[in-house]
């Protein structure tokens, strides 16, 4: 029994059931509409900041590829540039690749065992809802920004008519939250049902994704359910970009300061957690990094000098045995 | 081996059912047959390595012979790798647990030990490092998936980062490239900081650091050896090769690992190589201070790494060689290619390695200046420069088993292959997800070669063992090749078990029966003095 879901799932309810409380019962509204976001972006921007500067204090002695293609030797055998970077535009391709369309869960296949044999099977489910979640958590993160700039950027709007290609069934209909939804709830199912995956996922795995569903969640009903006043949480939200931030006239819906909340919490919580693998992704050296090793040397900054067992040494150690054998010394 | 149960059974008892219990709560198995056995003391000491507080111990002693402060230790030497390695940071930090490389492992696939999943091979570690590290871990524990670094916790680390050949397969798989060979071997090293290692590692690197190969052969002995092999080859095609050891002046140098001097079948690859660079009439030199291409201090420590590899370069500049070749080895690739000329280099001798026969210019190997048998050979048979007769390798039906190393550090894929082609004529390929990038480990990689962990061996090499059944099968393969030392010992056994009728042997063993030498008698055996041509009955009635 893997409990650890259950505790992300409480959690994360009881963190709505704060916001909502806090801003229905209690009026803070200030609270949870100006300080909490406030603070989150700037526990966010410090600690990211921080994350990165960390890991780029550390040093990198080696170069330590992944070669996962064909490396560049002689002229005649075709140099697989990709799997096997030679060059520094080469790299850059693999990661974008990588980053973009996340090529190695691409590749993933499935061991089983079929009487004697052992069998593997191409598997493209991870890559394709891994591929969903983060797309649609991308468009959406993106049309949010009408939310924080007036006027509207244009690729936001751009984007808005492609999101809202459905529109013509559905009036007012955005394919991205939906998807996000869609996305995060199979990443969550492959958590909850797959045995393997059950046991190796903790509290850290099931608290983002129930997160993430709760934005989700939230967001949708805003939009389609129970509809808020757009004009006031602009208003607020303007007030937010420019750092003039006022609470609106009249009230704002409690969905929203828990919609906000939820965000708040997640953008802080991503510097503490495995969310970071979005900055971390550019610096794995087993990925961004060209396999020519033997061509252009690279540098250990903290390369020592070690006790090694010199010529002279050996030589001193047997120099009657291989005289005798007519092996050439150096000294007679 | 005794006490192996017969294949068929050990197969159907491998257990993929997931335990009730986490992993965080199952104390590690180190009964007798789970662990390879500690180091002698005497390895360490010449060495100067840290030794553990007794003479004698067990892993499978409750109590472990380990200094008061251990934790400390093991504290500072963790933050201290965490600086000098952003891999360790980055693979530390960044896992999500997709689950992607669980089923990648060949340990895992053949014991189901959830412990054997990289991922969770590697939260051992990064467990301990929340837990000391990082802040959510440090005020939420458990919760944020922290672990004390508790005595369990060590012997676990003992266990499963020496069940772990560093064959980077799950890397393969991983969206981030998170490699579990880097986190084996910060392992490793943080282990060996209280003498923990084991011996099967430590006293080839002992011995190589002495005689200057693993296997502690003299000067001497090195020459007869190479001399018996001159014999048996002046025996099997009529020509006298005369090696010559240490001279100083040759143009090339050639280093392979000393397992292709001592062990069958690797022996035949060396008279493999003789006969090549008789064929070609090639000015090299063997050395017997550089007599080991391998590098057991890749499975200890970078610094040991780098103490055992600087003979190389000593020894070139020393003989005054103008570049290195080195033979078929798998862990002795990922030293020379991803890390020799960072430890111990620039290269201060010599020249951009230029094949003497050929003209090549080998520009991959520029700054490094050491090329792989197979880049050189693969270049001169494109070049038509050797007379080959592949029929005389047509009693073999051969496939071929991608080092893991030059596999995944390299991406040494085609060159091997184009060799294998043109030295014989039946050549299969093993399943797609099972060769090139994809290839298995033969299961007993980074110094786990040895005897008393056999059953675990033969586990570990099972998807190895099973992609080679099926060609088997398909295609009555039975010549297992390879271009690694470590796979020339550790295969045949995996294969006499799960597949006999398969032989195990390196590429260039397939090269010398091939190669037509000037002036040789006909040829009626193989460089194994087997008959080439199958006996017929009237053969053997005679």
């Amino acid at each position: 029994m893997n409990a650890a879901y259950l505790y992300s799932l409480i959690a994360v309810v009881v963190l709505g059931l704060i916001a909502y409380a806090g801003v229905e019962a209690a009026g803070l509204d200030v609270l949870f509409g100006v300080i909490i976001p406030y603070l989150a972006l700037i526990v966010f921007l410090v600690g990211f900041a921080n994350k990165i500067l960390d890991w780029s204090k550390s040093a990198v002695p080696f170069k330590i590829t992944t070669t996962m293609g064909q490396q560049k030797s002689l002229p005649w055998i075709k140099h697989n540039k990709i799997d096997s970077p030679y060059t520094t535009g080469q790299v850059i391709i693999r990661m974008l690749l990588e980053v973009l369309l996340f090529r190695s869960l691409f590749k993933n296949i499935r061991t089983g065992f079929s009487g004697q044999r052992i069998t593997y099977k191409w598997v493209i489910w991870l890559w394709l809802f891994a591929l969903l979640f983060h797309y649609s958590f991308l468009v959406v993160v993106i049309r949010h920004l009408r939310f924080f700039a007036e006027p509207v950027p244009f690729f936001v709007a751009f984007l808005e008519q492609i999101d809202g290609m459905l529109q013509i069934l559905l009036p007012n209909l955005f394919i991205s939250g939906f998807a996000l939804l869609a996305g995060a709830m199979l990443l969550l199912a492959r958590r909850v049902f797959l045995p393997k995956l059950v046991y190796i996922s903790k509290p850290a795995d099931y608290f983002p994704l129930f997160l993430i569903i709760g934005i989700a969640i939230t967001g949708l009903m805003m939009r389609y359910l129970d509809k808020v006043d757009v004009v006031r949480i602009k208003e607020l939200t303007m007030g937010l970009a420019t750092f003039q931030p006022s609470i609106p006239e009249g009230s704002i819906s409690g969905l929203f300061y828990v919609h906000l909340f939820f965000v708040s919490i997640l953008i802080a919580y991503i510097p503490f957690s495995k969310i970071m693998h979005m900055g971390g992704v550019f610096l794995s050296p087993t990925r961004n990094m060209a396999n020519d090793t033997r061509a252009r040397r690279h540098e250990n900054p903290w390369n020592y000098p070690v006790k090694t067992h010199t010529y002279e040494e050996y030589e001193e150690d047997f120099r009657d045995k291989m005289k005798e054998a007519g092996i050439p010394v150096e000294k007679e | 081996m005794a006490e192996t149960p017969k294949p068929e059974e050990l197969f159907e008892n491998i257990d993929h059912s997931l335990p009730e219990e986490s992993w965080e709560d199952i104390p590690p198995d180190l009964s007798q047959g789970k662990f390879c056995y500690p180091t002698k003391k005497k390895n360490l000491e010449y060495l100067d390595m840290p030794t553990p507080t007794t003479d004698e111990w067990s892993p499978a002693d409750e109590e472990w012979p380990i200094p008061d402060n251990w934790q400390d230790i093991i504290h500072e030497g963790f933050k201290d790798r965490l600086e000098k390695y952003r891999s360790l940071k980055i693979f530390m930090d960044v896992c999500v647990r997709c689950g992607a490389c669980a089923d990648k492992c060949h340990f895992f696939i053949g014991t189901g030990d959830p412990k054997n999943m990289p991922v969770l091979r590697a939260e051992l570690l990064r467990s301990v490092y929340r837990k000391d590290f990082t802040t959510a871990g440090r005020i939420l524990g458990r919760l944020a998936g922290g672990r004390p670094l508790t005595k369990q916790v060590l012997k676990e680390w003992f266990s499963y980062f020496y069940q772990c050949t560093e064959c980077r397969r799950c890397s393969v798989y991983c969206p981030y490239g998170i490699d579990t060979a880097e986190v084996t071997m910060m392992a490793r090293e943080l282990l060996s900081l209280l003498g923990l290692n084991i011996n099967w590692i430590l006293e080839p690197a002992a011995n190589c650091f002495r005689t200057g190969n693993h296997l502690g052969i003299q000067p001497h002995a090195f020459k007869e050896m190479v001399d018996f092999f001159c014999d048996d080859i002046e025996e099997i095609t009529g020509v006298r090769i005369e090696p010559t050891f240490n001279r100083k002046g040759a143009e090339i140098l050639f280093i392979t690992p000393s397992g292709d001097v001592f062990a069958d079948p690797g022996t035949y690859s060396f008279m493999g190589y003789l006969l090549l660079f008789e064929h070609l009439g090639l000015d090299y030199t063997l050395s017997t201070y550089a007599s080991e291409g391998g590098n057991f201090g890749l499975f200890t420590s970078s610094e040991m790494m780098k103490r055992l590899n600087a003979k190389m370069f000593a020894e070139a500049r020393r003989l005054g060689v103008k570049w290195i070749l080195g033979g078929e080895c798998g862990h002795m690739w990922r030293v020379i290619h991803q890390y020799m000329d960072t430890m111990n280099g620039p290269a201060d001798f010599g020249e951009v390695p230029k094949s003497p026969i050929t003209g090549t210019v080998f520009e991959n190997a520029a700054s490094t200046r050491m090329v792989h048998i197979t880049e050189f050979t693969a270049d001169l048979i494109r070049h038509n420069k050797l007379k080959l007769d592949p029929s005389r390798n047509d009693n073999k039906t051969v496939t071929f088993h991608d080092s893991c190393n030059p596999s995944r550090a390299m991406g040494l894929f085609e060159e091997p292959r184009y060799v294998l082609r043109s030295v014989c004529n039946n050549f299969y390929e093993m399943p797609e997800n099972t060769i090139k990038e994809q290839t298995f480990c033969c299961g007993s990689g980074s110094g786990l070669n040895t005897e008393e962990i056999m059953e675990l061996r033969l586990l570990g090499g099972l998807p190895r063992a099973n992609a080679v059944k099926y060609v088997h099968d398909k295609f009555g393969v039975n010549m297992l090749s390879c271009i690694c030392a470590i796979d020339r010992a550790a295969l045949p056994p995996l294969m006499d078990y799960w597949v006999p009728g398969v032989d195990v042997t390196g590429v260039h063993e397939l090269v010398g029966n091939a190669l037509v030498m000037e002036g040789e008698s006909e040829r009626t055996m193989d460089l194994r003095f087997e008959p080439l041509k199958e006996e017929t009955e009237e053969d053997a009635d005679e």
